[in-house]
């Protein structure tokens, strides 16, 4: 697209990465076929096939658990905790040692641009499995009792806007808890999964710790509906976390939900503009907006609304748009049809309900799946695109008078995951932040992200923490 | 003995910090354990119960930015207006539960210890449940301990006093506001605890108790949007696995009960505290 600047391609080599035909499931340490139907990923920026990846059906869901339960019970639970923790920071170091390899291959198979996933996704899944890796012989001190003991075998569902990342937020902490696990990563983003399970052989980890198995919702189903699994953790759609929060009612099984988001990103009249319009690209537009803490909705003191609008556009106006393998693109693919199509069914009803929008000048490319930023203002609090999670590069602005409008229409939403406030004055930053509803704040910044620091929603948007000692509690029973 | 008539209590709900009947018009019987008439309760509605989460989403600013310290008075206020009617408690519990005099006051005191020792964990929770976060970056991070909301109890069956005041008082300390069901069949002491609370420092609305069945009213509860948690405690079985069922449509925090009612005289620790308070995590930039 048209740009203030010119650049030359930079592409990002892919000879790195080695994608093979098809891929199986990883069970008790071994890959095999499975017997469903295999499914055909494809690199959303090109609609080019990677690779056939292997689906587990209800059988092979069950050998998996079967396999976790007998690594739980004979090997992982009754490990020495300190050599648990010895295995997690060898992937750790594996993770890091092979982080090109990972940033390449999640780019290619998500459509994300390969600088967010070479420094932020692959960084921070090594970070974090570094960092629960030190917990393993250290949870007498984690607040949950003197002895506190695992669950058994975890049972994981993640979705596709950070693979690897959203692997590691869940792997990590159960392994370093004692648990073994069954992941299931989304259908659209297998291949770094895969790649993390080659990784767990190099580390020697036992068979059976940890099981991959790939597949669509059916297979999601099997994983969280297993009678032998202990605890069931599920980041991805509002709507699927109350399907999965109804399967497990009346059962002893545990469960945390990470689900959808609309997060308010307040902007006050004494906030440094410039650093504030930063934030906002950063909010929204990072990861083409796949993010469920995406600061979607820009709330604006009207004094400096035109201000802010401008230098939105501005900014907007230098962002690259395209192959995300090029080290200066700044939005890449978005990473489905089917997502495409939802970005664009919610961008027409801001169309059809009145709202103005705005996109910068420029060509997309021909193949793949993309979708300009796009900023709406004069929304009204009422308007689905107000209202509904878009998961796309899709931002609307409203507008408020006083501290207290800006609280209550951050507030006025079902989700509670995450918000962000503008403003240079601590007492106000402090006021506001402890009046939102929401699991997250960023205050004069915004998708900051670290395994220290606990994540998770408040009301709609899931219960249970990931990161920080807190999150530890979900993969352990304690004495109290 | 005096000859002098006694004067008989209408028992009521205790609903946004007063005394109505049943919007319903409603009431029941109750009995003691040995099938003697006590009184007629207020039997409560699914209306009664939509009134109660008004009041209790009206209180919880209110008693959610109260400092923990006044929180913590306040509990302990609570405590300290039910030593002085601990006769008539003991007596409600006696007949109810069919507790020896000697049994009952022991529960009831054994219910006032509970409110003094959750009196004294509302100014602990952020230093024990949160943390500063030292993420790898040029940022202040810290999370901190936040109540869930408005949440709604279903009281222990059997223990009507001790049991009650377990499950509400950990709701409390946290910071939520609640809507409770009472035990159905030995719902007084709930009554007389509303009396309580009313002369107690607890604002209008915090705490809503309503008489009647769990049963019919859970399912509103489990299923209301402005419910933000449900505690299971007095639902049987299979209304608690249709109430969490039913709870997961608008994504509550469910604490489940066991099959059987658990002794009340347990120390709690921290179970019945966690499962109502919520994790904020805030970033703020370190720099010049």
């Amino acid at each position: 697209m048209t740009s203030l600047f010119e650049y030359a391609p930079a592409p990002e080599s892919r000879s790195i990465v080695d994608i093979r035909p098809s891929y199986g499931l990883f069970i008790d340490g071994e890959f095999d076929e499975g017997t469903g139907t295999p499914l055909k990923t494809v690199n959303p920026a090109t609609e080019e096939v990677l690779a056939e990846v292997a689906t587990g059906s209800t059988e092979d869901v069950d050998r998996a658990v079967r396999a976790a339960r007998r690594a739980f019970t004979r090997v992982w639970g009754p490990m020495r905790p300190a050599d648990r923790g010895k295995y997690l920071f060898r992937i750790a170091r594996l993770l890091q040692e092979r982080a090109r390899e990972f940033a390449v291959l999640e780019t290619l198979d998500n459509g994300k641009p390969i600088r967010e996933s070479r420094d932020v996704d692959v960084p921070l899944a090594a970070a974090h499995f570094f960092y629960h890796a030190g917990w393993a012989d250290k949870l007498e001190h984690a607040g949950l009792g003197p002895a506190p003991r695992p669950l058994g075998v975890a049972g994981q569902v993640i979705p596709w806007n950070f693979p690897l990342l959203m692997l590691a937020w869940k792997v990590a902490p159960a392994l370093a808890t004692g648990n073994t696990v069954v992941l299931k990563p989304a259908e659209t983003t297998p291949l770094t999964a895969l790649l993390f399970a080659e990784v767990c052989r190099q580390a020697d980890l036992p068979a059976g710790v940890v099981n991959i198995v790939t597949g669509a919702g059916e297979t999601g189903r099997a994983v969280v509906s297993h009678p032998d699994v202990d605890k069931v953790a599920f980041t991805g759609s509002t709507e699927v976390g109350r399907s999965i929060a109804r399967a497990v009612a009346g059962t002893d099984k545990r469960l945390t939900l990470e689900l959808g988001g609309k997060a308010a990103n307040i902007v006050f009249d004494d906030a440094p503009i410039d650093q504030a319009v930063e934030g906002i690209v950063r909010g929204i537009f990072f990861n083409q907006g796949h993010v469920c803490c995406a600061g979607s909705r820009l709330l604006v003191q009207e004094s400096v609304h035109d201000e802010v609008v401008a230098a939105l556009q501005r900014r907007i106006g230098t962002l690259r748009v395209g192959d995300p393998m090029d080290k200066n693109t700044d939005l890449g693919a978005i990473n489905s049809a089917e997502q495409l199509a939802r970005i664009r069914e919610l961008v027409a009803a801001g169309d059809d309900e009145g709202a103005r929008r705005w996109q910068p000048e420029g060509e997309l490319p021909d193949r793949g799946y993309w979708f300009k930023p796009t900023v709406f203002t004069d929304v009204s609090p009422a308007q689905r695109i107000a209202r509904d999670e878009v998961f796309g590069p899709v931002l609307s602005v409203m507008t408020f008078r006083t501290p207290d409008e800006a609280v209550a229409k951050a507030n006025n939403t079902t989700y509670g995951l995450s918000a962000g406030i503008w403003s240079e004055k601590g007492s106000r930053i402090l006021s506001v932040t402890s009046k939102l509803r929401a699991g997250v704040v960023w205050a004069n910044t915004f998708n900051e992200f670290d395994p220290t620091s606990p994540f998770g929603g408040y009301k709609q948007s899931g219960y249970g923490r990931e990161g920080g000692r807190q999150g530890l509690a979900a993969y352990l029973k304690g004495d109290d | 003995m005096s000859d002098r008539l006694a004067v008989r209590k209408t028992c009521k709900l205790y609903l946004g910090g007063a005394f109505p009947r049943s919007e319903s018009g409603r009431t029941y019987q109750v009995h003691d354990a040995k099938g003697h008439f006590l009184a007629n309760a207020a039997w409560a509605s699914r209306k009664d119960a939509r009134d109660a989460v008004v009041a209790a989403r009206s209180a919880f600013g209110t008693w959610s930015g109260a400092t923990a310290y006044n929180r913590g008075q306040v509990l302990y206020r609570v405590a300290e207006v039910m030593e002085g009617r601990a006769a008539q408690f003991a007596e409600e519990v006696a007949a109810g539960e069919g507790l020896s005099t000697a049994k009952a006051r022991a529960a009831v005191d054994a219910a006032i210890d509970r409110w003094v020792w959750y009196a004294g964990w509302t100014d602990k929770l952020a230093a024990v449940l949160g943390s500063t976060n030292p993420v790898a970056g040029s940022y202040f991070g810290f999370s901190m301990p936040e109540p869930t909301g408005v949440v709604a109890v279903l009281a222990p069956q059997r223990s009507s006093l001790l049991g009650l005041v377990s499950v509400l008082a950990p709701v409390l300390a946290g910071g939520n506001t609640a809507v409770v069901v009472s035990s159905k069949d030995r719902p007084l002491p709930a009554i007389t605890l509303g009396e309580v609370l009313a002369t107690s420092d607890v604002p209008g609305g915090v705490v809503n108790l309503l008489t009647g069945d769990a049963a019919e009213i859970g399912p509103w509860l489990a299923e209301h949007a402005d419910v933000d948690a449900i505690d299971l405690a007095g639902a049987p079985t299979q209304l608690a696995m249709e109430l969490e069922r039913s709870a997961a449509g608008t994504i509550k925090r469910v604490l489940r009960a066991g099959p059987e009612e658990p002794d009340w005289a347990g120390d709690p620790g921290l179970s019945r505290l966690r499962p109502f308070l919520e994790t904020k995590s805030v970033w703020h930039p370190i720099g010049l």
